[in-house]
């Protein structure tokens, strides 16, 4: 079984986000970076799917050439093979990144055979452009379920869960096949120290991408207005709830 | 003429909060634009809901008429049929909410139009050479103003950014229908089964949610949140923390990899409130936040707070409610 898992670099998304002064970015300087929490759940999957039933797993990004830190956490996680599609600037729009990974899969299958399962996350943390994996999908002429919480793999057909409001609905798809996962799916493992060795060492192949306009262009970012107004402090304990049962009251919910 | 197109959504039967959010964008960018507005949804389209689409400024409303266009129906073929509807109306711009259906159908259409998308937006504007739009990003933390270049625009609404209303003058609404031809393969991905969360009150749609953190201390720790919960006909949420120490299951999780809340009230219980987990619960109508530390982003940016220990205060309040239930 062969697995293509896209993932993107993304700052860490519990840190505080502050912009450039001309808000033409993030101001980077004091972040650390992270895989996306949804596509280091689907790094999770792509290295259990492959242990299970036996086969390779290579992990893809579009992004700087930064980017490589990303490949080999997902390296010391238990991927195999690592491929960058290097680009001079933070990100492309979806549309571009589509064409390019879509651009990139055909040459890795041209070489080595198809993908039984193609990985991506149900949206990124910063952009969240909800589509990438779809438009892949629907350019290599594949089925994708998007919102995937679960997926079994059997001969020639993935099961996958679909989270919705208050449940799941279940979907059935011929291989080949493209999910975008979210997390929940998995908890994604914690590197151990051997395979963070191996990730240091490992080849990462340079694919670089043909320029691409996508037609949707970041002018500037923003932080919206908050109206801060000052916390009312009920209590330190048990002498706080009588004045909360007044919320509650207020509120109508009691 | 051309039209701006709206597909919207009406689960039992009635007119879905994000279609009204979306409707009132397209509204503003048709009348900007000089064209009507007219909406798509899935035949068969409710009475109250033609009504109320009137109500909103559509002129027109296309029911989708397909036998396998159901609940169940795959997102690339509701975007087939949508696409072939493009194809009649050549509109300049197609607007759907971010709702988790509208979202998977506009990638689909996007994909299958090849044009691009713009997800989550705020507001649209036709300029010179396409539009402006504004679009969320970190689940809202930050706006990104970007200029869209396309034949037709497509966009989805970020829910609960935009606030609905009605149009000053009610259209007089004609309902058409739209049958398309689909492929036996755009049917593929047809949900095949429903598993549905054991009984209990939505996390999504409940009034009041109380929400642990870290300071739960434990799986166990939750059962005080599951009592509270009861008493007032609420759910429990919980944060990243929680779920990645394997206190509750994921479904629970609140926040940006999880489920975005607007209740009534929401109660942080010992949750310092990361980016991650605001933007889950930001549109709470009201905050009330129990932590240790009055730095907590929770607590500074809560209406309210407890500044002090929840293992204290949570019995308490308990015995209040129960108290004043009688």
């Amino acid at each position: 079984m062969r697995i293509l898992v896209c993932v993107k670099r993304v700052p860490s998304p519990g840190a505080k986000i502050t912009l450039t002064e001309d808000g033409s970015g993030i101001d980077t300087r004091h972040l650390g970076f992270t895989i996306s929490p949804h596509e280091e759940c689907a790094v999770e999957e792509a290295v259990q799917l492959a242990a299970a039933h036996g086969g390779t797993s290579t992990v893809l990004t579009l992004g700087p050439p930064t980017a490589e830190e990303q490949l080999r956490n997902a390296i010391a996680m238990g991927i195999d093979h690592g491929v960058l599609l290097p680009i001079d600037a933070d990100e492309w729009d979806p549309r571009a990144v589509a064409g390019a990974i879509t651009d990139a899969v055909r040459t890795l299958e041209d070489e080595d055979g198809p993908f039984d399962l193609l990985l991506f996350g149900n949206e990124s943390a910063d952009a969240g452009n909800f589509q990438v994996g779809v438009r892949v999908a629907h350019a290599l002429g594949r089925a994708i379920v998007d919102g995937v919480k679960g997926a079994e793999v059997t001969d020639g057909e993935v099961r996958a869960r679909r989270s919705i409001p208050d449940g799941f609905t279940v979907h059935t798809l011929p291989t080949p096949a493209v999910l975008a996962v979210k997390e929940g799916i998995n908890l994604p493992r914690y590197p151990a120290m051997r395979g963070r060795l191996a990730a240091k060492k490992a080849a990462i192949r340079q694919l670089p991408p043909t320029p691409r306009d996508g037609g949707l262009r970041t002018l500037r970012l923003r932080a919206p207005q908050q109206e801060q107004t000052p916390t009312r402090i009920l209590g330190s304990g048990a002498d706080a709830a009588p004045a909360a049962a007044d919320i509650l009251e207020e509120v109508g919910l009691l | 003429m051309t039209t701006v197109l709206t597909l919207i959504e009406h689960p039992d039967g009635t007119l879905a909060r994000t279609s009204r959010e979306a409707l009132t964008l397209a509204r503003q960018l048709a009348d900007h634009a000089g064209q009507p507005l007219h909406a798509a949804a899935l035949a068969p389209v409710p009475d109250e809901v033609v009504k109320e689409l009137g109500e909103f400024g559509a002129s027109v409303v296309h029911a989708i008429e397909h036998p396998e266009l159901d609940a169940d129906a795959a997102a690339p073929a509701i975007a087939e049929a949508l696409r072939q509807l493009l194809d009649e109306l050549t509109p300049s711009a197609v607007l759907g909410s971010a709702s988790d259906r509208g979202t998977a159908v506009f990638a689909h259409l996007a994909a299958r139009t090849d044009l691009p998308l713009a997800a989550n937006c705020t507001a649209i504007t036709p300029v010179e050479a396409g539009w402006e739009i504004t679009r969320i990003r970190w689940g809202g933390v930050l706006y990104e103003d970007a200029h869209l270049d396309a034949p037709t625009a497509l966009a989805t609404v970020a829910p609960h950014q935009v606030v609905a209303a009605a149009a000053s003058m009610p259209a007089t609404v004609e309902l058409r229908v739209h049958a398309p031809v689909l492929d036996d393969d755009l049917h593929v991905t047809r949900s095949v089964d429903r598993e549905e969360l054991s009984g209990g009150v939505s996390l999504a749609t409940a009034p009041v949610v109380f929400a642990g953190g870290r300071g739960m201390g434990s799986a166990e720790g939750f059962a005080i949140l599951e009592e509270l919960a009861g008493l007032l006909g609420g759910a429990v949420g919980c944060s990243r923390v929680a779920t990645n120490a394997g206190w509750r299951a994921h479904n629970d999780q609140v926040g940006q990899t999880g489920t975005r809340v607007a209740p009534d009230l929401y109660i942080a219980c010992g949750i310092s409130g990361a980016t991650q987990h605001w933007v889950g619960c930001m549109n709470a109508k009201r905050i009330l936040s129990i932590n240790t530390d009055p730095e907590a982003p929770m607590v500074t940016r809560a209406d309210d707070a407890v500044v002090g220990d929840l293992h204290d205060f949570l019995p308490a309040l308990v015995a209040e409610i129960k108290a004043r239930q009688g």
